[in-house]
């Protein structure tokens, strides 16, 4: 590939892996603790609900590296969880990106959620519906919205530099296999070294894996179930 | 495959990680047990690794111009070991070691180094290589420094002249010496000519020549980057007949195992007496790219080189100095480590 300069094979497929892999575990991380907290959320009415809502917003503008600086401070030797041993491997990488991507599904889940029209869920209750039901036929009218939060999730998770570089450390095997290293982090090393085209070439690679996600995605948005909209 | 279950293995782990985080707190041990029985049996996987892991923290000069790409492979074949490599700066390199999150450190900045040996956190440091520091600049020269014998006047040149100047700004070893260096000019640079960047050495070169500006830059890595940029050595270092003041050491230090248990400590020192051995150093000598040697080994000495192990203003004239004969620090040693009922 042009541009690519003289990387090989085995190094562009590993941080390509190693990128799919973390994001996408940060993502169905943020999932599974996400959307039953966006449904919590809009299915109850609590005081200083409007408060909650706007930390969680808030938390979209979480900037990376701070997040990166706190995981580090966290997983480190001298740390809390010191005893783990998780900094510098994919997994801390894992809980930065979680904490960053939580944020963003959340507050999109929530508006996607909210948005459904109440009288549908009286109607589902009035027919005699389980809550559990509401809450199914709910996550099934507010599907385009979900799969959007979850799309913006993983191009907030992908794109992040600043907090994988930290907790990563940016680690190849001498073999040429990346260990931490993600397209994001390999792009930082070009750069470095001055190796612009190289650095724009990973960048398009970065693009196209996002485009191939967001076009997996909308396949699955538009789909139309029994019943769904559309 | 072997990889795939690996990966498998680590989502798993840390799914349950996180999604469990919050509920019981003695849930968590034998999941971080999990994720490391999954790394382990990854690498003993893994075509020529093995269960011995060395986290090595650098700055981006060795492993930006590829010495390590050649040094580290053999060391992981002849000690059947992986090194785990992060490029930092200096500075950033020494704080993750200070926080023993690294089992040996390479770096080049010997005030910061030594530092590092007074808090107690390095052990057994050694000499491995040197290079020196050359001040780079647009090939029009504004300022007019070309050929000057002192660094330090170079830069009162280029401050008085008011020329744009690009720091590293990253409390790098290239950034502490060139700090050092304003030092030594009696300038405190400061106004708009004076620009912190915040980069690595490389993008810092490519940014300076950019925007015709000079900045200083170890030889190794100017000579790396050299085809994509128009900047020139002005000032020359002491490898070409420059000042003393450019020079560039690299030392290796072990991080203390009383300080952080859990360190790799033997692999650490394997990795340290590697780089000195006559192999490791005839690797370091032989390195060269587009022809030019970039850095000049310097641990092999038949006469003793005690300087290395200690901080460079270390007074062995002193009291406690020569502390294996003080009386004193004996009548520790035993206070310390021989049971009361011995």
């Amino acid at each position: 590939m042009f541009g690519l300069g003289d990387l090989n094979l085995t190094y562009l497929v590993s941080i390509t892996l190693v990128s799919l892999y973390v994001s996408t575990a940060a993502v169905l991380v943020s999932a599974t603790l996400g959307l039953p907290m966006a449904l919590a959320v809009s299915f109850r009415d609590f005081r200083g609900k409007a408060v909650v809502t706007s930390i969680i917003s808030t938390g979209m503008g979480f900037p990376s590296v701070v997040v990166g600086l706190l995981v580090l401070l966290a997983l480190s030797r001298s740390g809390p969880l010191g005893e783990f041993e998780l900094l510098f491997t994919p997994e801390a990488m894992i809980l930065s990106q979680t904490v960053l991507a939580l944020p963003v599904l959340v507050s999109v889940a929530l508006s996607a959620i909210q948005s459904v029209p109440q009288d549908l869920r009286d109607a589902a209750f009035a027919s005699g519906g389980t809550s559990t039901d509401v809450a199914l036929l709910v996550v099934r009218e507010a599907r385009y919205g979900i799969v959007t939060a979850l799309l913006a999730a993983y191009g907030r998770a992908i794109s992040e530099v600043g907090s994988v570089l930290i907790v990563g450390g940016n680690i190849v095997f001498s073999d040429g296999t990346s260990f931490t290293r993600t397209l994001t982090t390999a792009i930082t090393v070009e750069a470095r070294k001055g190796n612009i085209e190289t650095g724009i070439a990973l960048g398009g690679i970065l693009l196209a894996l996002v485009l191939a996600v967001n076009a997996l995605g909308a396949r699955f948005r538009d789909r139309t179930p029994s019943g769904g909209r559309r | 495959m072997a990889i795939q279950r690996r990966r498998f293995l680590q989502a798993a782990g840390v799914g349950a990680i996180l999604g469990l985080s919050g509920c019981t707190g003695d849930a968590e041990p034998p999941q971080a047990a999990d994720g490391e029985s999954g790394s382990q049996s990854g690498s003993s996987d893994g075509s020529s690794s093995s269960d011995q892991e060395l986290t090595l923290a650098t700055t981006t000069s060795t492993y930006d111009t590829g010495l390590l790409d050649e040094l580290n492979p053999v060391f992981e074949e002849k000690f059947d070991a992986t090194v785990k490599t992060i490029p930092q700066g200096t500075g950033a390199a020494i704080e993750t070691a200070r926080n023993g999150d690294a089992d040996v450190i390479l770096v080049h900045a010997r005030g910061a180094e030594d530092e590092f040996l007074k808090e107690g956190y390095g052990v057994n440091r050694r000499d491995v290589m040197f290079n020196d520091f050359v001040v780079v600049g647009p090939a029009d020269d504004p300022a007019g420094i070309e050929g000057m014998e002192s660094a330090a006047d170079a830069f009162a040149t280029i401050a008085e002249s008011e020329a744009t100047f690009v720091s590293r700004g990253d409390d790098s070893g290239t950034n502490k010496k060139e700090l050092l260096i304003w030092d030594a000019s009696g300038v405190d640079p400061a106004g708009k000519w004076y620009r912190e960047i915040g980069k690595g050495m490389g993008d810092t070169l490519v940014q300076a020549d950019q925007s015709g500006a000079y900045t200083l830059s170890d030889r190794g890595t100017f000579l790396a980057t050299k085809s994509k940029i128009d900047l020139e050595i002005l000032v020359q270092g002491p490898l070409k007949g420059g000042p003393t003041i450019l020079k560039n050491p690299y030392g290796v230090i072990p991080v203390n195992p009383a300080k952080y248990p859990d360190v790799n400590y033997s692999l650490a020192m394997a990795y340290a007496g590697f780089l000195t051995s006559p192999e490791g150093q005839d690797i370091i000598d032989s390195y060269t790219v587009d022809g030019s040697q970039l850095f000049f080994p310097n641990a092999l000495s038949e006469s003793p080189q005690f300087g290395q192990y200690v901080p460079e203003d270390y007074d062995d004239d002193g009291g406690n100095a020569s502390a294996s004969v003080s009386d004193a620090q004996f009548e520790q040693w035993v206070a310390e480590n021989v049971p009361e009922d011995f």
